[in-house]
């Protein structure tokens, strides 16, 4: 994703005076936006007049949040820049747990805010907020623009820092008088960026240690994150994996960078992952971290994490190496690059004992639910759009139990094909989320993995689909509970359901009234059909599966326990 | 243990937010951070003492080389270095006690700088140390306020074998 450094034909070099609106438009479109998100306002008008003919497909959300997990997912969804724009005050506010969505899962977001008159600054203006303030924590970088003569350089560096090293969300905060000034621009002006450097290559004799390391080791584990996919390296990562005969397993984000029907997936790892990854890691005796950050969801307590191990971690962020896991062999730049030398380097090994011994796991501990309940189980659900959609839909998610079980049970083969709020756990991102992804890829079949209360948060975005025509799809997991803290409540409060859930509304009806198919599910045997009718609908379309109220995401690590003392694994075992 | 970072960072509005936030968000603590201009007109030199044990002290190093506008990072610690602090104190000193009092800032290679009916300002320069020990035998004559400057400092040059 590398800028756009080719000027649309014309404007290249001639010098015009232009108003700052005109210098932002043109400079997004000279960095290859076609589309975007956003919501007007007071001191956006200049910009928001020089869209109204700008070749820029623009989608309007409901609130700015959608609007910016929309921009997210888009960027997800594609490897492009996701682009939104909000007026200042409260607009800006409304983009905070989107934009800290996108920094905590390293998405390439430009995020631009209007501002009240540079003179006002400071001065509590009418729907004045301290944009930059409120924002530095949750971007990778953002700055405000007081001079017009600053605008387009300052564009171009938005996109490249966003895009390049560790992706991540940058904001710019652009006063209403700048937007009108004038100014000579001729679309030349060059990005001014001393201290950011992208480290891409890779230290040569780190990845000699690393490839050595892989050739000795009798019991590898391929641990890949989000980054993996980021770097659109997942081709080069299954190459390494298959030379060298690795077992591979991934984090949340990192689903899709490898297909999961294959032998050698030990799928997702961690809280919530399969009892054979967490059993594997832990008794590996060499860990490949690639484009991942060792989060706590994945390791518990670092100490017992991983104890025979030796780790290689693969990142193109510095700050990530030995954050919080010691790493021995630390290799920093492009995923990328840095498997394709480090596969040159390495050799087949059988390691024959080592499959065996992860093929009992998997045989013994698999995902598992109760088939035979009379019950829909949510599982069940996810089973059989899975198989209707031959494995190939983009998956979005809510946060809970919902996204756990989108995790376990759809098997996931390409990479960008799962689109879920990892790292910050945002209820309400999926169905915006879903939107975004419709929007890059509108061929695509894009099904919503929801939890009741996840949708509670953001449905009004229904209503932006069905505006657009994106025939999205959204089941709703509804067990009448924020199901993953009635779990936490069930095993660790003594059952005290304190507060987990609300009165929910009859989600079909919702649907039709603002203007999509809606479809209630309460009998298990009326599921396929009903994912048949939702997968065939040209409209938005939500359904509304009344599954199992009390169900369990096993298995599960509890807090404080080391990934290989799971709970559950003996109710799965019951199960079989 | 104690690290003396030095960071060069663009001149630019929002730097310093962007750095003292970095270390509130990721609850590193700081024992003095002082910024200053340097001899190109673009760039600032900050210079940040924290205090923890080494593996907290490079994630330190390596958050402040990710933000955006800091050009360059280095940690002196195990380096010879110069490292001074400014400090004004104004300390009392009736006309009974004033000839000691000057006398101990000529101890310390002091500078008197304001005189006035109970107290005396002096500017005391030097490694932390001999600052804190200053205060020290200030103190029983009484400390009216103190004014300091945290640590700037600067690796030695490599000296040639003679
Ligand atoms: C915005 C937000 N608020 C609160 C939480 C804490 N939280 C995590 S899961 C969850 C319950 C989710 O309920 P639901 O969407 O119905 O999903 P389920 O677990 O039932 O599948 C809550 C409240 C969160 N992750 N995000
Ligand atoms: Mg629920």
């Amino acid at each position: 994703m590398k800028p756009r450094s080719t000027l649309p034909a014309g404007s290249a070099g001639k010098s015009s005076i232009k108003t700052g609106a005109e210098i932002i438009v043109e400079t997004l479109i000279e960095q290859g936006v076609d589309t975007m998100f956003g919501y007007p306002g007071g001191v956006v008008l200049p910009l928001f007049d020089k869209l109204y003919d700008a070749p820029i497909n623009f989608i309007i959300p409901r609130h700015e949040q959608g609007g910016c997990h929309m921009a997210d997912a888009y960027s997800r969804a594609s490897g492009k820049v996701g682009v939104v724009v909000t007026t200042s005050g409260p607009g800006a506010c409304n983009l905070t747990t989107g934009l800290a969505t996108a920094s905590m899962d390293s998405v390439a977001l430009v995020a631009l805010t209007g501002q009240v008159r540079t003179e006002l600054i400071g001065n509590d203006a009418f729907q004045e907020a301290d944009t930059t303030g409120i924002t530095r924590p949750v971007t990778k970088y953002n700055c405000i623009v007081k001079d017009v003569k600053d605008l387009a350089r300052t564009i171009r560096e938005a996109f490249h820092i966003a895009s390049t090293a560790r992706p991540g969300p940058v904001l710019i905060d652009i006063p209403v008088d700048v937007s009108v000034t004038r100014c000579a621009s001729d679309g030349t002006e060059k990005m001014e960026l001393p201290g950011y450097k992208v480290r891409t290559k890779g230290n040569s004799r780190q990845i000699s240690m690393a490839a050595k390391a892989i050739n000795q080791s009798q019991r590898p584990v391929l641990y890949v994150g989000g980054g993996v996919i980021s770097a659109n390296a997942s081709e080069q990562m299954r190459s390494l994996a298959e030379k060298a005969h690795l077992p591979v397993t991934t984090t949340l984000l990192g689903l899709g960078s490898y297909d999961q029907n294959r032998a050698e997936s030990l799928d997702m790892l961690g809280m919530h992952g399969s009892a054979y990854a967490n059993y594997a890691v832990q008794e590996c005796d060499l860990l490949i971290a690639v484009g991942a950050r060792f989060d706590d969801r994945i390791t518990g307590p670092v100490k017992s994490f991983a104890p025979h191990a030796k780790v290689i971690h693969i990142d193109i962020d510095p700050a990530s190496i030995s954050k919080n896991v010691r790493v021995d062999i630390p290799v920093v730049g492009d995923a990328k690059i840095i498997l394709e030398a480090l596969t040159k380097e390495v050799e087949f090994r059988e390691r024959k004992e080592w499959f065996a011994r992860i093929a009992q796991w998997k045989e013994k501990f698999p995902f598992r639910y109760d088939r035979n309940s009379s019950a829909i189980k949510p599982q069940y659900v996810i089973e059989e759009l899975c198989g209707q959609t031959k494995g190939e839909a983009i998956i979005t998610t809510g946060v809970g139990q919902n996204q756990m079980w989108a995790a376990q049970f759809y098997r996931f083969s390409r990479p960008r094909q799962l689109i879920s709020s990892g790292g910050l756990g945002t209820m309400g991102f999926g169905l915006p989320a879903a939107i975004g992804a419709q929007v890059a890829r509108p061929d695509a079949t894009v099904v919503d993995i929801d939890g009741d209360h996840s949708f509670n948060m953001t449905m009004t975005e229904l209503s932006t689909a069905v505006q657009y025509e994106l025939p999205i799809k959204v089941c709703i997991l509804n067990n009448g509970y924020m199901g993953m803290v009635r779990q936490w409540q069930e095993l660790f409060y003594n059952k005290r359901y304190s507060k987990s859930y609300v009165s929910n509304p009859e989600y079909a009806a919702v649907a039709e009234a603002l203007g999509a198919v809606g479809i209630t599910v309460d009998k298990k045997a009326d599921v396929p059909k009903a994912i048949k009718q939702m997968l065939a609908e040209k409209r938005p379309c939500v359904v509304d599966f009344k599954v199992e109220r009390e169900e369990n995401v096993w298995p599960m690590v509890p807090a404080g326990k080391s990934i290989n003392e799971m709970d559950g694994l003996d109710i799965l075992e019951s199960i079989a | 243990m104690k690290h003396i970072i030095s960071a060069l960072v663009e001149n630019k509005p929002g730097v310093l937010a962007h750095v003292a936030g970095m270390f509130a968000a990721r609850a590193f603590n700081i024992d003095s951070l002082v910024v200053g201009r340097t001899e190109e007109p673009d760039l600032s030199r900050m210079t940040i003492v924290v205090i923890g044990d080494d593996r907290v002290v490079e994630q330190v190093r390596k958050q402040l080389a990710k933000i955006v506008p800091v050009v360059k990072v280095q940690d002196f610690v195990g380096q010879p270095v110069v490292a001074r602090d400014l400090m004004l104190i104004a300390i009392s000193a009736p006309a009974a006690k004033r000839p000691e009092v000057l006398s101990l800032i000529e101890m310390f290679k002091g500078k008197v700088v304001d005189i006035g009916q109970k107290f005396v300002m002096a500017e005391i320069s030097g490694p932390e140390a001999k600052i804190e020990a200053f205060i020290n035998v200030c103190r029983p004559y009484g400390i009216k306020s103190v004014a300091r400057t945290g640590t700037i400092a600067m690796p030695r040059q490599p000296k040639t074998e003679v």
